[in-house]
């Protein structure tokens, strides 16, 4: 959608309005700043990676080090013949818990979009009321609510199927009131165009909405990703071939302690795919939005 | 949130729902596949727990009926969960505000870098939240023996001459919790803040240079916050539920129960009565409790959020 001049457009990217109202010493500054409590934060993210190559006397020396100083990789190797040895098959949980992410994750985005769209742009009876109970259950703690969630997905013949991870995510309105916030800023003479034009509401909500909300949309992925990707199934999921991949590799983690090496290499995989998907889809957000603003 | 929505239609003088349908049926289509999730798994299990916190219900006999009880019992019988309403009033007053500014300052700062350094840099700052417990090296570095990192170094620039029990001390216990709280921080709101600024009209920065505005806070005061009004108040009702809920760092950090209930939170309360006592109607009560919390905070800060950048 051509929303910005093409000249405005390319003056941006020729870097003519880039250094506006900025001073040198301001730029330092932050950029220190920035790098300081940038080192703060990734720690943890350095000390998975160095753990999973380190041998098992260097995850034990005391006082514990951060850089591995013999890298190994016998953790993986370790890991390789336990998941051989598994009863039921690795690729099984690696199966479940794909099916959950894409299902899950897909589910999330659209039906909360769809939802948010009308919500966003429009009053209408009941629209009100529907947005303030979005507000304000995000606020309800979920442990309470565990116990007739229970009952009720058991009424409705969902324990032990993948829907009974699926569906209360699915419920949960932090995506949706998410791409409501985006979507309000979607500016409504579009919509009235594409009205004219004799655009249904659903060709609007996915010609329009959709691709203008893009930025929001991907966060949501991510989001979403990241919860389904880490589920255990916990307390739904009772079949072992159902179990995702989590709740298998924590089982092998368990076992004690001699599995400490092949549990820091468990980390480190289990986070390899949310990371990558992070920088994916977050370069992709920095892309198209680079070039396309939304103005009234 | 309602701010900035500007109704394309007013809907004013229906009279009957089969002329509501009409006019609005292709919304309410939109609205159904959610709803129906939504109603079946969110409202239903909330509306059940609020009517189980007027009962007594150990999970075992059918619940029976105690009206205010548990609320009485609460707020006039219950010592504890006053510390647990101070401290975790206390620890959202601190950590709530200054997560929101964290998630926004740095969003901010990352969004003047180059497109590629600026995916890195969104990485290393959601890093604490993407992988998964990594709080727990902080237990690492707050090691109660002279091995831990805060210990070891404390002792070799000779501030102190034998290692601190960190959460065996009363002192200690609230401040390590805010800090991890505070690293834990660059969550949701982060990323939203993020994709938010990305949003924002680059023409209207130039416009601001002509119309005078000469420095980069002007421009964020000015542009870039009435700009982002919309994933501001998203942001704040993310950092109110998060700030006014911490149980599990204070769980697994400080132990179950802290000394002195110095790290107890309404939801380690909650927690103690769900998980280990059974008592679903008193868990059910405070559940009730903190979530009205939450609704009267959020209101506050809508209202305060709603004068920024004019």
């Amino acid at each position: 959608m051509e929303v910005v001049p093409a000249a405005v457009k390319k003056a941006y990217l020729s870097r003519k309005f880039k250094r506006r109202n900025r001073s040198i010493l301001g730029d330092f500054t932050l950029t220190f700043f920035l790098g300081l409590f940038g080192l703060f934060s990734v720690w943890p993210l350095i000390f998975i990676i160095n753990n999973a190559f380190k041998p098992l006397n260097e995850i034990f020396i005391f006082p514990p080090k951060l850089f591995v100083q013999n890298p190994t990789l016998t953790n993986f190797q370790d890991l390789l013949i336990i998941i051989g040895n598994s009863w039921i098959p690795m690729s099984r949980y690696l199966f479940n818990t794909v099916f959950l992410t894409a299902v899950g994750t897909a589910g999330t985005v659209i039906i909360g979009s769809m939802a948010a769209f009308p919500l966003a742009k429009y009053v209408f009876p009941g629209s009100k009321t529907m947005s303030k109970l979005i507000v304000y259950s995000l606020m309800f703690n979920g442990t309470v609510t565990a116990l007739p969630n229970y009952v009720i997905m058991s009424k409705l013949h969902m324990i032990d199927s993948y829907w009974a991870v699926i569906l209360p995510s699915i419920g949960s309105t932090l995506g949706l009131f998410l791409m409501l916030n985006f979507m309000v800023q979607v500016p409504d003479a579009l919509i009235e165009a594409a009205k004219i034009d004799g655009a249904s509401e659903f060709t609007i909500f996915w010609r329009v909405m959709m691709p203008l909300s893009k930025a929001a949309w991907i966060t949501l992925i991510i989001l979403s990703f990241q919860n389904f990707w880490g589920t255990t199934g916990g307390g739904f999921i009772f079949s072992e071939k159902l179990k995702p991949i989590s709740y298998a590799l924590m089982q092998i983690v368990n076992a004690g302690v001699a599995r400490t090496g092949v549990a820091s290499a468990v980390t480190l995989i289990m986070l390899v795919v949310p990371v990558a998907v992070f920088i994916f889809s977050q370069s992709n957000v920095l892309q198209t939005m680079a070039t396309t603003g939304i103005k009234e | 949130m309602q701010t900035s929505r500007k109704p394309i239609a007013r809907t004013r003088g229906e009279t009957s729902i089969a002329n509501v349908w009409k006019k609005h049926k292709e919304k309410y289509l939109l609205l159904l596949p959610f709803s129906v999730i939504f109603v079946v798994f969110t409202v239903i299990p909330v509306m059940t727990s609020i009517v189980i916190s007027f009962t007594s219900f150990n999970m075992l006999e059918l619940p029976k009926f105690v009206g205010f009880g548990n609320y009485i019992n609460l707020i006039v019988n219950d010592d504890i969960f006053l510390i647990a309403v101070k401290n975790t009033l206390f620890f959202a007053l601190i950590t709530g505000p200054v997560s929101y500014i964290m998630c926004f300052v740095f969003s901010w700062l990352i969004n003047e870098l180059t497109p590629k350094v600026r995916a890195v840099m969104t990485l290393v700052f959601y890093a604490p939240s993407i992988s998964g417990n990594a709080y727990l090296i902080w237990k690492l570095i707050f090691s109660s023996d002279m091995y831990g990192y805060a210990n070891a170094w404390l002792l070799r620039l000779g501030f102190i001459s034998e290692p601190i029990l960190w959460f065996d001390k009363k002192e200690y216990v609230f401040p390590i919790l805010i800090l991890v709280q505070l690293w834990l921080s660059l969550g949701v709101s982060f990323l939203a803040f993020i994709a938010g600024l990305q949003n924002v009209d680059r023409t209207l920065y130039e416009a601001g240079q002509i119309d005078g505005i000469r420095n980069r806070w002007q421009e964020l005061w000015f542009i870039t916050l009435p700009s982002m009004k919309p994933q501001l108040l998203f942001g704040a009702v993310m950092q109110i539920t998060s700030s006014l809920s911490v149980s599990q760092i204070s769980i697994e950090l400080a132990g179950f129960p802290s000394v002195e209930y110095a790290g107890h939170t309404i939801l380690t309360h909650l927690h103690d009565y769900g998980f280990i006592r059974y008592e679903m109607g008193y868990a059910s009560a405070i559940a009730t409790v903190l979530f009205f919390i939450m609704v009267f905070t959020n209101i506050i800060v809508q209202k305060a959020l709603r004068r920024v950048g004019v």
